[in-house]
């Protein structure tokens, strides 16, 4: 009898830890963690991009080579990305009453959107209305293709000592 | 059979004490914001309910929450200085910027690296967290050529990456922060949780602005952020010493007395020294036609 109180307690406990930490992820399971994830067909900057991913994507993680994990996607499609863009929490993108509360005790899930989120900045700039925003929303339209770095790097001769490019 | 249950019950025990011990810390302070009127009496509730969580999480911010730092502290810059209006000047600077960032030890990064030149004569520069990174002209004058210029960009990208900016938040800031935004909902523009979320976001703004702009960083943050530059030059494959070069010509423009890199940086002679520490022998650098060529077609006049 003092065994099954055993059992049952443990199972009790178990049960109550789960709850408090939320769902956790596969350990082969990582989440992209910014705006837009590259995946390259080599480990290496100078790798053309094969897929783009967004922001709380899931991936497969197959392999580890230095910073970088060869990941799976959907569809079958494989290459590698930079671990700096992937966390190991679940990202939830769009917050129900629900997971709001299962993240709220999750260290393991992140929420989009919370905290300092698009919605401060906006409190924040309608009450310093001398910070101007223009600038910095024209700054993040400048994008370089991969294409482009390339073309830029051959032009100019600029080639890494050998074994130096990762 | 008792005696196997005990250990059990003690593990149990202990891991509910310790999380009680933070639940208290909180409702002292969820205390203090009701009575302070930041906070509603429900929202109290459920930043009780949720700080547990913080308490156990990564004493840091999202990739998310950096970049409404970042973009924040960016357009503070902005009052201070004006952008230089050239584009091809900023493309430039922008597919340099880039390729090295995308090169470096944190290519992923929430909104990307973005660069700016800044209409001043000031020797200057900036780079706040997430990635965004503004360059005087006055500092542009300092390059005379690709690798220097390289070598400016790489060392803001090197801040970025130690997360200098982010370390400039003050700590009792941070636990604010985190205890507020533990909060639920926060959803409603103008609703009081927002309003208390923006207080410490804009304290965090100035906590960075005021180490960036007007302290500077630590000397040790800005030898560390050179080190990052000579690395991450090589591995794309500039030449390191286009830093030993800029910052000879630094020297001979920057004015004592200056409220720029003069007030904010070690001087170039001292951080030249401690580069050479590293390895770096100088030796002038060799640059091939058709890349000196497209700098002096793009920064010639600058």
């Amino acid at each position: 009898m003092i065994r099954l109180e055993g059992i049952i307690f443990v199972v009790i406990c178990s049960f109550f830890c789960f709850v408090i930490s939320g769902p956790a992820q596969a350990a082969n399971t990582m989440s992209v963690q910014i705006k837009e994830g590259q995946v390259r067909s080599t480990p290496s900057f100078l790798g053309t991009i094969v897929a783009k991913l967004a922001y709380g994507d899931s991936v497969e993680i197959i392999q580890d080579q230095g910073a970088w994990k060869k990941v799976a996607l959907r569809g079958g499609v494989q290459g590698w990305i930079h671990t700096s863009a992937l966390s190991e929490k679940s990202i939830i993108l769009k917050a129900g009453a629900k997971n709001v509360q299962t993240s709220a005790t999750g260290s393991e899930i992140a929420l989009a959107g919370k905290g300092f989120s698009e919605q401060v900045e906006k409190q924040y700039k309608s009450l310093n209305r001398n910070i101007n925003y223009a600038w910095i929303d024209r700054m993040e339209k400048f994008q370089v293709s991969p294409e482009q770095m390339q073309a830029f790097l051959k032009q100019g001769g600029v080639a890494p000592a050998k074994g130096g490019a990762q | 059979m008792k005696t196997r249950l005990l250990p059990l019950s003690l593990i149990a025990l202990l891991s509910l004490v310790s999380c009680q011990t933070m639940e208290s810390a909180t409702s002292i302070a969820t205390t203090i914001g009701q009575s302070t009127g930041v906070v509603s009496s429900s929202q109290a509730d459920s930043i009780q309910k949720t700080a547990r969580a913080v308490s156990r999480s990564a004493e840091e911010f999202t990739p998310e929450q950096e970049y409404y730092i970042g973009r924040s502290v960016g357009a503070v810059v902005l009052t201070k200085y004006p952008a230089h209006e050239d584009d091809k000047v900023n493309q430039y600077l922008n597919i340099i910027g880039q390729t090295l960032a995308q090169a470096s030890d944190m290519p992923g990064i929430f909104g990307g690296y973005h660069f700016l030149v800044l209409n001043s004569n000031e020797i200057n520069a900036f780079a706040t967290p997430s990635g965004l990174v503004f360059v005087t002209r006055g500092l542009l004058r300092c390059c005379r050529n690709e690798d220097a210029l390289a070598a400016v960009l790489a060392h803001e990208i090197g801040h970025i990456e130690l997360r200098h900016g982010m370390q400039a938040i003050k700590k009792a800031r941070i636990t604010e922060a985190l205890t507020t935004i533990a909060a639920e909902g926060a959803k409603t523009f103008g609703s009081k949780e927002v309003a208390a979320l923006t207080e410490t976001f804009g304290g965090t703004i100035t906590d960075i602005t005021n180490t960036m702009i007007e302290k500077g960083y630590s000397r040790s943050a800005e030898y560390e952020a050179d080190l990052k530059a000579v690395k991450l030059l090589r591995r794309v494959g500039y030449d390191p010493n286009g830093l030993v070069e800029m910052l000879t010509a630094m020297k001979k423009n920057l004015k004592a007395g200056g409220l720029d890199f003069a007030k904010t940086h070690p001087s170039p002679e001292n951080r030249i020294e401690e580069i050479q520490k590293d390895g770096i022998q100088y030796a002038t650098v060799k640059i091939p036609t058709a890349r000196q060529q497209r700098f002096q077609q793009m920064l010639g006049k600058i």
